[in-house]
């Protein structure tokens, strides 16, 4: 791993925490069909006892005091496509979301759903020579780790480590200070292009924010819309955005995959654009008022009219029964979730104990996708809205703002990733004096 | 057809939308209109800024600066001299004739001329004055409603007569002169002191003529001795030397021996109470002859 990555996690880091000490975050969702932003203000750990309310994994420590969301611009895929485009709807966001908070922000959490995510499995071992574990350890095993060769132009965004094992017990949350010979760590690594992280970099920076955290949009949905005892179970959580699809699996409470579908709702309503010959705007408005994807005898003989602004008495008066428009979105649906299981296949989702899926995102919201996906992705899925924070708006409660929620969770209490450790120093003088006396000792 | 159906009903998109996102500058500009910091110059700072330049502005000009000093003097003139704050005249109380003289005589010392401005009174300093007169014990000045200068003096009251080296004086009971008088015969009603060290025992000598009330008729007055005590005068040249110490108490034994023995009808010039133990008494030379015709012992 390059040590210029560390050093600009390690800086985020820290600016992620002086947002914090100075109470005011923004949480920045750049996604495909929308933008949302929503203002955090960290009042310090609740008090405990009193209200019988515990830390709720630092939940009941931030209040989100703006929330504002804008129709995104200069995004397909989940990649930013159009700078400037892109940076005037961030602008947008954060200036209608500080505008409702009525504080100024500085800094920005930022999570995006495309720029192809790729995880990786890596494992690392390190002798211990019989003496407990410590810090330094734990940054000398994740340096331990063999890192692959993941092409040039890409970027580290997560390294987590998921597992650690001593000697032959697996599965240790947190080994330091037990004593052992041999500690292995099994840490999930998600790479990203590196490009995509530059413009969103670009554009916020543009904004005059500085980005005090990136995380992966799939990553923070399942944060948000699994909960506690799924993600230690096991299960996925499918992020239905816009223009791609996120998927991150979770076990033992850690993610230990994550990718994602370079196809999403925005294509369904290409497809009705396309179908129906109407633009894109009303394509929109038929899919999220009329859309379905099981059709009954019913849905015949409900007439949309679809309209259109030609001047033709015959175009504008065009009307199609609710079942035609489920014919055509129903295919491709049934084609992301198709790419979805082929993903998880591909994971090695079956081996896992638990086969819970959960669906979230803007897309999860057509109606009769529960049944459809039960038949594609299995028969345990269940439909996940995000957690409840503090002060969230009833208008961003929905499951379309799963990352949104998800990334304030995150900042809020972030994983422990492979930067938050030391990198051992090589030659460590108190170390090699340590194994000088050892050497005394066994030989003497 | 086409442009009376444009007419009458509103396109549904709208082809150039105008664009939502802010542009930078006015991006910028609220984010700064959010910092506390500007905030609070622009609600504190900058007013004072632009007023206190204003004023100074303005300020920098003499004739500025002597217009504005001319419309604040004409406006304090304006309610000084409201009648409302007119003083028209003086009520002098618990004065007598004289000392009523001589409280006009300090206003006009003072330049007071009346009606004027309650505004121009200095009470604190016209109190002083008035209580530096001898005859005054405490004064109270204050402006009364209705625009009169009330001076309530407290005067001392004379209750004896001093006579020293250059005349008779009043004394009250504090010892505090009040004033001269030409004659003995001008307050008859008065006891006389005389001598050196009177001021300072006036009150003992107050209680002295009380306790001598039964000779009232016959006292002359009491005279100090040598700054220490006292000696009272009776007529027909009778003299009562008085011990330093409680002298009261010898007077009233005097007193009591008078009644029973009537010593101060004789013919004795001088009666002397120094010492306690022993009364001495002078007779007269006239008494006594008297005393050795009728002891028989004619040589």
């Amino acid at each position: 791993m390059t040590r210029d990555l560390y050093q600009s996690q390690r800086a985020m880091r820290n600016m992620r925490r002086a947002a914090m000490q100075r109470g005011v975050i923004a949480v920045l969702d750049v996604g495909t069909s929308k933008i949302a932003c929503l203002v955090l203000r960290f009042d310090g750990p609740a008090p405990d006892g009193d209200s019988g309310v515990g830390r709720m994994a630092g939940q009941s420590q931030f209040r989100v005091i703006g929330a504002a969301t804008t129709r995104s611009r200069g995004v397909r895929f989940g990649e930013i496509e159009a700078m400037a485009e892109t940076e005037r709807a961030i602008r947008t966001a954060v200036q209608a979301a500080q505008k409702m908070a009525n504080v100024r922000v500085d800094h920005a959490i930022a999570c995006f759903s495309g720029a192809r995510p790729r995880s990786y499995g890596l494992d690392g071992s390190v002798d211990l020579h019989g003496m407990p574990v410590t810090d330094g350890d734990i940054g000398a095993v994740l340096a331990a780790c063999d890192v692959p060769d993941f092409g040039a132009g890409r970027e580290v965004l997560h390294a987590q480590p998921v597992n650690f094992a001593l000697d032959h017990r697996s599965g240790l949350a947190d080994p330091r200070g037990q004593i052992g010979n041999r500690l292995s760590t099994d840490l999930h690594l998600l790479t990203v292009d590196g490009a995509s992280i530059q413009n969103l970099l670009h554009c916020i920076k543009r904004c005059d924010l500085e980005l005090a955290g990136l995380a992966s949009s799939a990553y923070v949905s399942g944060i948000s819309s699994l909960v506690e005892d799924e993600q230690e179970l096991g299960a996925a959580c499918i992020d239905l955005g816009g223009g791609a699809s996120g998927i991150s699996i979770f076990w033992r409470g850690h993610m230990i995959y994550a990718d994602s579908v370079r196809m999403g709702g925005d294509h369904v309503t290409s497809d009705i654009s396309m179908g129906l010959q109407v633009n894109v705007a009303v394509a929109e408005r038929i899919k999220t008022f009329y859309g379905g994807v099981e059709a009954t005898g019913m849905d015949d003989r409900e007439m949309i009219e679809i309209g259109g602004d030609s001047g033709d008495w015959d175009k504008d008066r065009r009307t199609v029964s609710r079942a035609e428009l489920i014919g055509i979105m129903r295919p491709r649906v049934e084609e992301i979730l198709e790419e979805v299981r082929a993903r998880l296949d591909a994971a090695g989702f079956d081996q896992l104990p638990s086969q819970q899926i959960v669906l979230t995102g803007g897309g999860s919201q057509i109606p009769g996708i529960d049944w459809i996906a039960g038949r594609i992705l299995g028969s345990q899925i269940r439909l996940g809205r995000p957690l409840r924070v503090q002060g969230l708006p009833q208008a961003a409660t929905g499951s379309a703002f799963a990352a949104a929620v998800g990334l304030s969770l995150f900042a809020a209490n972030p994983q422990d990733e492979w930067w938050d450790f030391e990198i051992p120093a090589e030659k460590y003088p108190a170390r090699s004096l340590k194994r000088a006396v050892r050497w005394f000792r066994d030989n003497w | 057809m086409r442009s009376l159906i444009s007419l009458v009903r509103r396109p549904a998109e709208k082809p150039g939308r105008v664009d939502p996102a802010p542009s930078r500058w006015g991006y910028r500009f609220h984010r700064l209109m959010l910092t506390p910091s500007f905030r609070g110059f622009l609600r504190v700072g900058l007013p004072v800024i632009v007023i206190g330049g204003l004023v100074i502005g303005w300020a920098a000009q003499r004739e500025n600066r002597d217009a504005a000093r001319e419309v604040v003097a004409g406006l304090r003139q304006q309610i000084e001299t409201r009648p409302e704050f007119m003083v028209t005249g003086v009520d002098v109380s618990g004065a007598d004739l004289a000392l009523a003289a001589a409280i006009g005589q300090v206003l006009s010392a003072h330049e007071i001329a009346f009606p004027v401005s309650s505004f121009a009174l200095d009470l604190e300093e016209i109190r002083a004055a008035v209580t530096d007169l001898t005859a005054v014990r405490e004064t109270v000045v204050r402006v009364r409603p209705g625009g009169v200068l009330e001076i309530a003096v407290d005067q001392r009251r004379p209750v004896a007569v001093w006579r020293h080296l250059d005349g008779l004086r009043l004394l009250d009971a504090d010892g505090v002169m009040t004033g001269m008088i030409a004659a003995r015969t001008d307050r008859p009603d008065l006891p006389l002191l005389a001598g050196d060290g009177v001021r300072a025992h006036t009150e003992e000598a107050l209680a002295l003529f009380e306790a001598a009330r039964p000779l009232e008729d016959r006292v002359r007055g009491l005279v100090r001795m040598g700054q220490r005590r006292w000696d009272l005068l009776l007529d027909r040249d009778q003299r009562v030397l008085l011990p330093e110490q409680q002298p009261v108490a010898a007077l009233e034994r005097l007193l009591a021996l008078d009644e029973t023995q009537d010593v101060l009808d004789r013919d004795v010039s001088v009666i002397d109470l120094r010492n306690a133990q022993r009364i001495i008494v002078r007779v007269s030379p006239m008494g006594m002859d008297t005393l050795r015709l009728a002891s028989g012992d004619g040589r």
